[in-house]
């Protein structure tokens, strides 16, 4: 079916509009992720156990609880008043807390005040992201053509990986940029430095909410708002609806649950295996991740397209499969790939340097050892060792501070590259038609409030609480380095089944309805 | 097929209670093992978010028994009822 031109136009018009803001709003959610211990640092220190507290419930509160709670919220103002002023609002939310938080003075200038603010603003932050995202799918999917929205959606898919691809880099080019010598300006960016990825958000703002403000109400909803047949309660049409509340369950566990873990396994809990278990320096598992993003980002859009032909059901059923049979093998090659008990250290090329400073008010020094080896083939391996001197004779730290930071040979960190690439490609199998799928499970009335919520606590939960899970796995069961993973391979596991069993595979040609 | 789909149900009926409980079993002695306030929060959440869904599947499990996925809704009049 070929479509006039100027629709075509009117329809890439309307996603350039609408994944621009959403790109912001992840781009704002995850800076405040990717810098979460310079954050601490500033906001919440460790030695005050108050501060600390906070800390915790801004890591959980705002991803988990908070992103589901917008959903609803969000959801429903969507399904009242209408997709358009409903992702304005969030878009503007999301916009301020980010820009907001760049402002808070630290810790150490106004006390408790500090992290409360910053706590507060960072809930604002999951409340606004739990309800852009089914305004932004909802809104593109009611402008498409019933052969091309799996297509059209796919582009709102591909804003979340791309937001995260533009948080890493702006934090790594600010971080760089600061000063020329680079250990100084690393010093600036800690200080006082990463506020600018915060300040940066709200020029994007600002053109976004111009960009929206445009726009016009989706053509489906408008129509339903005109006929005076839009909801008068959709969170009870949604949740208490014996009809509709079955097929909100069918979406969590057939296919948004198994999504969120795959995503999250192959984006973040990646990321953090490499810098945690793997322990590659921060640059290079950064960069890793930027190149293995730009390369399978237009996959997105490649399965999106492609669930228009064939259905939505096997191509997301197909990337949980593999992910499931593919992740312990390869994290156990992003383990051997780092480790340095398979390489031959060049003898006699250890660089060693010690560094010894007074420890203030005390009588104590802080010495830091650094010893830097060199292995064949290009890798270094930099093992910091930091203990206390104590006055008193005879007294020595017990159990020294030990930091181990590798930097691969160019061999292998393509060869890392190349296999978070291929787990980004699940991501894209799971994620690029799951819009698609999710606003044809549910009528127009009840969609904004019916989907976000699925979506929501498929990805905020399952796939948010990821790479806690696993990490905190790898401390209970301490003898598999690769034993966090059987929780995505098990989420995903009883999410393929019920899919395969319970999910068909048609496209819903109306969603006019 | 729908046979299938009909006993499967009561796997995820099941699946509710076990998953619960493993849940409350393993917070309970992580705390035990570690009571400071940071692992008390976490597990909380853990159960507090986890249970409800539990309880999900319970419903998704009742539904699939009662054979409400027999057939998918092919318009919205069937949905809104």
């Amino acid at each position: 079916m070929n479509q006039p031109t100027s629709e075509v136009q009117g329809i890439r018009r309307i996603i350039a509009a609408s994944s621009v803001g959403t790109l912001i709003e992840w781009y704002d959610f995850y800076i405040f992720g990717s810098l979460a211990p310079v954050i601490a640092s500033q906001f919440f220190p460790k030695t005050n156990p108050t501060a600390a507290l906070l800390s915790t419930l801004a890591t959980f509160a705002a991803g988990f609880i908070v992103r589901p709670f917008g959903a609803l919220v969000f959801g429903r103002l969507g399904d009242l008043v209408g997709r358009k002023y409903t992702f304005l609002l969030t878009l503007i939310i999301m916009g301020s807390a980010t820009f907001a938080i760049g402002l808070v003075p630290g810790y150490e200038t106004i006390g408790f005040g500090a992290p409360i603010i910053v706590l507060i603003l960072r809930l604002l932050q999951g409340l606004a992201l739990g309800g852009e995202y089914g305004g932004a799918a909802t809104y593109v999917a009611e402008h498409s053509p019933p052969n091309r929205r799996g297509f059209f959606t796919s582009w709102i898919q591909t804003t979340a990986t791309l937001g995260l691809f533009l948080s890493l880099g702006i934090i790594l080019i600010t971080r760089h940029s600061l000063d020329e010598d680079r250990v100084k300006s690393i010093a600036k960016f800690n200080d006082w430095g990463w506020r600018i990825p915060f300040l940066v958000s709200i020029f994007l703002v600002i053109i976004s909410v111009y960009i929206r403000l445009k726009m016009k109400e989706s053509p489906l909803y408008a129509k339903l708002k005109s006929e005076g047949k839009t909801s008068v309660n959709p969170l009870k049409e949604s949740f208490t609806h014996r009809a509709n509340l079955k097929m909100v369950l069918l979406a969590l566990f057939a296919a948004t649950m198994g999504q969120g873990v795959v995503w999250y396994t192959g984006q973040f809990y990646a990321q953090s295996f490499i810098e945690t278990i793997c322990k590659i320096d921060f640059d290079q598992s950064r960069t890793m991740l930027l190149w293995a993003i730009l390369f399978s980002t237009p996959f997105f859009v490649f399965f999106g397209n492609w669930s228009d032909k064939v259905g939505r059901k096997w191509i997301m059923m197909a990337g949980m499969f593999l992910a499931i049979v593919t992740y312990r093998p390869l994290f156990g090659k992003l383990l051997s790939i780092s480790d340095e008990k398979s390489k031959v250290e060049i003898a006699g090329k250890a660089e060693i340097n010690t560094s010894i400073k007074p420890i203030a008010h005390t009588e104590n020094s802080l010495r830091t050892v650094s010893t830097k080896h060199l292995f064949e083939g290009g890798m270094t391996l930099i093992e910091t060792k930091t203990d206390t001197l104590y006055s008193a004779e005879g007294r020595t730290t017990a159990k020294p501070d030990i930091k181990l930071s590798k930097q691969l040979s160019q061999s292998d960190y393509w060869m890392m590259v190349g296999i978070i690439f291929i787990m980004i490609i699940y991501v894209t199998m799971v994620y690029g038609p799951i819009a698609a799928f999710l606003v044809e499970m549910f009528p127009t009335k009840i969609r904004y409030t019916s989907m976000s919520l699925p979506y929501h606590i498929g990805n905020g939960i399952f796939g948010g609480l990821t790479p806690f899970i696993a990490l905190l796995l790898t401390t209970i069961y301490t003898g598999d380095k690769l034993v966090g993973l059987y929780y995505p391979i098990i989420v995903a596991g009883v999410c393929l089944l019920v899919g395969l069993l319970y999910l068909r595979s048609k496209i819903d040609p109306d969603v006019n309805d | 097929m729908n046979t299938l789909k009909r006993f499967a149900g009561v796997l995820w009926i099941v699946a509710g209670p076990l998953a619960i409980y493993y849940l409350i079993k393993t917070a309970a002695s992580e705390i035990n093992k570690k009571p400071v306030l940071d692992t008390k929060i976490q597990w909380g959440v853990f159960v507090i978010v986890f249970t409800p869904i539990a309880i999900g599947i319970m419903i998704f499990g009742y539904y699939a028994i009662k054979g409400e996925y027999d057939h998918l809704p092919e318009s919205s009049s069937e949905i809104t009822d």
